[in-house]
């Protein structure tokens, strides 16, 4: 190949991936324009709430349940070589609430109703059902998009609250009966570190997060392309997205509210 | 009063030119069947009608309003009141009933009580016999059945025009006289005007008052159904007898 070729190549890249993101957004304009036009078809949102939201419960409790029993297990191995197991309770509190709650559960629901989502909205779309929709005068964004888009961005912040009550309560678990320390340590020192500002960056996070989430896995059903083949790489599209997109959108939120939280 | 202008439309989809410059007028009460080889454009053209899917050039006036210029999709959904359209795979909604995919129209116009909406539901569903499976899921039931259900749900509201592809592929005999006489009826009620895609000839000149045939990007013959029974037009011929010879080429 030559230059000018691979030049060419690059350039045709940057193009597309400009373009794909402009659509998303023009996509996701259009969503929120949406949001606030009648009819509002509550009953929509409430299964989109019952499809992400309650059905992933049980998995978040039982990943929450893991991670803190893993982060007690971890903390104590490191704190314990500065003779502060003491600080246990704090260590696996602020892991959870700043940090690991809001992503594991955002990669937790991409991996579980992302992939579902697209893979609805691409075989509906492939099999005409969204032009169906149209010739009834209904608008897709509003009926298929808008119900999941705002009950991603509603469940993921509570997913995570819950997903974080359930890991401080496997971090507490483990700590008392496995690793010798007191309940009465764990709580006061974990009540003494986590304030308010913590709780609520976490709760910023998971709400970009949901919001992201529901944004690429709607926009990657949208434009799903024709076959089984069409909707296989727009599911795999949607969920690497959607996690890669967290986990860069995570770094810079976590950035501006330690900055803007702790001054 | 045309209801259906359709002007110049022009369709590539790469290389392949489906459709070529193709014209037709469509007056209120008439019903014109679209019949030609497979392959040749007739559901693509029903979907630049509907303005689900954009011609390259030309464009299509459904009551006198351009479907093809309107630039949102609220502007569009307006025009689309109008209309009602039975797709080639029926396209139901596979996460709604059967009666909840026909009263789904009329459930979205929200002008309707529930009582309104069953009746109409039952009214429609019977003269289709589709009562007994009211209740399963598109999945549930056979092509011809939601075949059925799909042109309940493009009926259900009364349009004005219907656009209806290929309402008789997977019926049976006896269900296919059924649909013609559904069709029969919603003309006679409403005075609607509509398009039948369809490849059965000649059954389908019972319900229509001209044909169309289309080929090669265009329509190579309109006339009345005796016209077109006794054309001289070999392609025309050659399609309602079914032989292998002849100018079109099967593909
Ligand atoms: N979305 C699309 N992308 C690319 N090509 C398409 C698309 N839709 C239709 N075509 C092409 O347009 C041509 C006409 O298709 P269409 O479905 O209108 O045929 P038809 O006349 O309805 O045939 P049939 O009687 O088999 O239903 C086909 O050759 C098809 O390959
Ligand atoms: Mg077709």
């Amino acid at each position: 190949m030559n230059a000018v070729a691979i030049i060419q190549n690059i350039g045709t890249q940057v193009i597309d991936i400009n373009t794909g993101f402009g659509n998303s957004v023009i996509f996701l304009v259009r969503s929120i324009i949406s949001m606030f036009k009648r009819p509002f078809r509550f009953y929509l949102f409430l299964t989109q709430m019952l499809q992400i939201g309650v059905n992933s419960t049980i998995v978040i409790a039982l990943i929450g349940i893991f991670t803190g029993a893993v982060l007690a297990v971890q903390g104590e191995y490191t704190l314990s070589r500065f003779g502060a197991t003491g600080f246990i309770g704090s260590a696996v509190a602020l892991s959870l609430i700043r940090e690991l709650g809001p992503v594991l559960t955002a990669l937790m629901v991409i991996g579980r109703a992302g992939s579902a989502i697209t893979a609805e909205l691409g075989i509906m779309k492939i099999t005409e059902q969204v032009d169906a929709l149209k010739s009834m005068a209904v608008d897709p964004i509003k009926y298929l998009m808008v119900p999941r888009i705002l009950a991603g961005t509603i469940c993921m912040p509570l997913l995570t609250g819950l997903f974080i009550l359930i890991g401080i309560f496997g971090g507490y678990l483990v700590s008392i009966t496995l690793l010798g320390i007191s309940s009465g340590v764990f709580l006061t020192q974990m009540f003494a570190a986590v304030s308010m500002t913590d709780i609520y960056s976490g709760f910023i996070k998971a709400t970009a997060f949901g919001f992201i989430f529901g944004w690429v896995s709607c926009y990657k059903g949208h434009t799903c392309g024709f076959g089984a083949r069409g909707v296989n790489k727009a599911t795999t599209q949607s969920v690497v997205t959607s996690s890669v997109a967290i986990l860069v959108v995570d770094y810079f939120l976590t950035s501006i509210l330690t900055r803007f939280f702790l001054n | 009063m045309k209801v259906i202008s359709i002007q110049n439309v022009s369709k590539s989809f790469g290389t392949q030119h489906v459709l070529k410059n193709v014209s037709l007028d469509i007056s209120q009460g008439e019903t014109v069947a679209i019949v030609g080889p497979s392959g040749v454009g007739k559901s693509v053209l029903l979907k630049i009608i509907m303005g689900v899917m954009q011609p390259d050039s030309g464009k299509v006036e459904v009551c006198g309003e351009n479907i093809t210029i309107a630039n949102s999709e609220a502007e569009k959904n307006e025009i689309r009141e109008n209309l009602g359209m039975l797709f080639q795979s029926a396209a139901l909604l596979d996460s709604l009933t059967l009666y909840e995919n026909i009263a789904f129209p009329l459930i979205e116009k929200g002008k309707f009580s529930k009582n309104q909406i069953h009746k109409k539901v039952v009214e429609i569903a019977d003269s289709l016999s589709l009562i007994s499976n009211l209740q399963k899921l598109p999945q549930e039931v056979s092509l011809g059945m939601r075949k059925r259900a799909g042109m309940a749900r493009a009926l259900i509201t009364k349009p004005k025009v219907f656009l209806l592809d290929e309402p008789n592929t997977g019926l049976d005999p006896l269900v296919g006289q059924e649909v013609y006489e559904l069709i029969n009826l919603s003309k006679n009620l409403g005075d609607f005007a509509g398009i039948v895609v369809s490849h059965e000839l000649p059954e389908v000149f019972q319900v229509v008052d001209r044909v169309a045939m289309l080929l090669n990007g265009g329509f190579i013959a309109i006339g009345t159904p005796e016209e077109f029974a006794t054309t001289g037009e070999p392609a025309v011929k050659q399609f309602i007898e079914g032989k292998i010879d002849g100018p079109i080429r099967i593909q």
